[in-house]
């Protein structure tokens, strides 16, 4: 680890004015803290955020719900009131992490990981992700794990998230603050795809702090299902994940949301698919036809191609679950 | 405040005070900002219990309790732990009497080399204190954060679960 000056803050404009540039916000730090003992991140000063007042679940007027940005993944993932209403967030943090990591990492941390490309976490060798312009050995090198949709020539990065999966599939939004003021972030718009600027994985400015997360009053509890697929039963990283919600009236689906994780630099969602869903009757027919479609615009890498059929079976299975009420079981 | 100069820096960097319960002691430290928890136990105050496996928050071998809660100490800054109460596996046993997670470790042989013991001790007294194992596999999922080389995974369990099992302890 590089040396760096230490300043912590009380409250949240304390935390915005001792940003200066090569300064880091650091709460849960288990993200941080690794890569810069791999000397990817090397920040001048850390800005400790964790005294700051972000720590509440609450219940909104609008029955909407508030997560606090420093409320630990662990604590989120057994909240009684989001178990009850957000299974689907519950469910995705609990697939993620080790209960060690869990109890340290916080909701605003989770979003802002950064992926773990091998090739982004070797600092001796290229990545436009880590030193923009200096290529991407992914691209033709090792990337099973890699990015089959939105990647660029520049990045197959693959955002590493659980739980941002079932935040993009609930439609949260993201509440940030800086010195200018605090604005909202539809969640899915808060990552981007690698594009030209792989070196930005979000929205957020440098100089900006995550203060919360809000959870729509619809939480799909009945019928939503997140599945993980890996190498090995737990504590690994996604290989395709899937967050899947449905409403249903009469075994005919009303309204349907599909956010896919390891495939993409962000959390994948396709809107046309989960509309065809509309008005289909839950079937395997109607969940197969959905899935082909959602990976019919897939463009795999040369290790990755499995990734494609694995994507569409998880999807299938994902939905048959959330029909039967999967996140429930 | 106290003005140190890194080794080869041209700038000065401070150390911070921290005041901190460890395994029941008070204790008052100078820790320089990128001391990590697990370096301040090890190097500074000689409790070698807790061990630098990957030091990447990754194999579980350096878990210790942050007021009450298991985490990684390679992945935790001291500075940040200011104010904080603190056990490792040297804080477990009361005196002479082993804690019941110890003891259970023993009589079911959980180890092989004994490099993540202590990691598996004090990770698994915090699922104790968690209290959301209901059965065997909740356990496995529960331990997932800890690995052991040689593979005693199948002792380490029945020793957890003898525990969680006995009067007074767990809730399954």
């Amino acid at each position: 680890m590089n040396p760096f000056n230490y300043a912590r803050a009380s409250d949240v404009n304390e935390a915005l004015a001792l940003y200066q540039p090569g300064s880091r916000f650091i709460a849960g730090g288990t993200n941080l803290l690794d890569l810069m003992k791999e000397n990817v991140a090397r920040p001048q000063q850390l800005i400790d955020i964790t005294r700051l007042p972000l720590h509440e679940i609450t219940q909104q007027p609008n029955d909407r719900v508030r997560v606090g940005a420093l409320v630990s993944n662990a604590d989120l993932a057994h909240d009684p009131l989001i178990q009850a209403r957000y299974p689907l967030l519950s469910q995705a943090i609990l697939a993620g992490a080790s209960p060690q990591l869990r109890n340290m990492a916080t909701t605003g941390g989770n979003l802002l990981q950064r992926t773990r490309c091998y090739y982004f976490y070797d600092a001796g060798v290229p990545c436009n992700k880590r030193e923009p312009g200096t290529g991407c050995p992914a691209r033709t090198g090792l990337n099973r794990i890699h990015a089959i949709f939105g990647a660029s020539d520049q990045c197959v990065a693959t955002h590493p998230s659980d739980m941002c999966v079932a935040l993009a599939a609930l439609g949260a939004t993201v509440e940030v603050q800086g010195k200018q003021g605090t604005r909202v972030i539809e969640f899915a718009d808060f990552h981007r795809l690698p594009g030209d600027q792989p070196e930005r994985d979000n929205h957020l400015a440098d100089d900006e702090l995550i203060i919360a997360i809000e959870l729509p009053a619809e939480g799909f509890a009945p019928h939503s299902h997140y599945l993980k697929v890996r190498d090995r039963a737990s504590y690994a990283f996604a290989l395709v994940s899937v967050a899947a919600a449905l409403k249903l009236e009469g075994g005919v689906i009303t309204e349907a949301r599909l956010a896919l994780g390891g495939v993409a630099h962000k959390p994948w969602r396709n809107t046309t698919v989960e509309a065809a869903l509309v008005g289909q009757p839950v079937s395997h027919e109607t969940f197969t036809a959905a899935a082909q479609a959602l990976v019919k615009d897939a463009q795999p890498l040369a290790g990755n191609a499995f990734k494609v059929k694995l994507a569409k079976r998880a999807v299938v299975r994902a939905l048959d679950e959330a029909a039967l009420g999967g996140a429930r079981s | 405040m106290s003005a140190l100069s890194p080794s080869a820096g041209v700038e000065c960097y401070a150390s911070h005070s921290i005041n901190i319960t460890l395994n029941g002691q008070p204790r008052s430290l100078d820790v320089l900002p990128w001391t990590t928890l697990l370096d301040l136990l090890r190097e500074r105050l000689d409790l070698v219990g807790s061990k630098k496996g990957c030091d990447h928050g990754q194999c579980g071998a350096c878990t210790v309790l942050v007021n009450g809660k298991r985490v990684n100490a390679c992945l935790t800054l001291a500075v940040m732990c200011d104010g904080a109460s603190l056990t490792t596996v040297e804080g477990l046993a009361n005196g002479d009497t082993l804690h019941p997670l110890q003891a259970a470790f023993i009589k079911h042989d959980a180890f092989q080399c004994g490099y993540c013991t202590p990691g598996q001790l004090c990770s698994a007294a915090g699922l104790l204190k968690e209290g959301r194992v209901n059965s065997a596999d909740d356990i496995r999922e529960q331990m997932s954060g800890n690995l052991c080389r040689c593979g005693a995974y199948g002792n380490i369990l029945a020793a957890i679960e003898e525990v969680i099992q006995a009067p007074g302890e767990g809730n399954a």
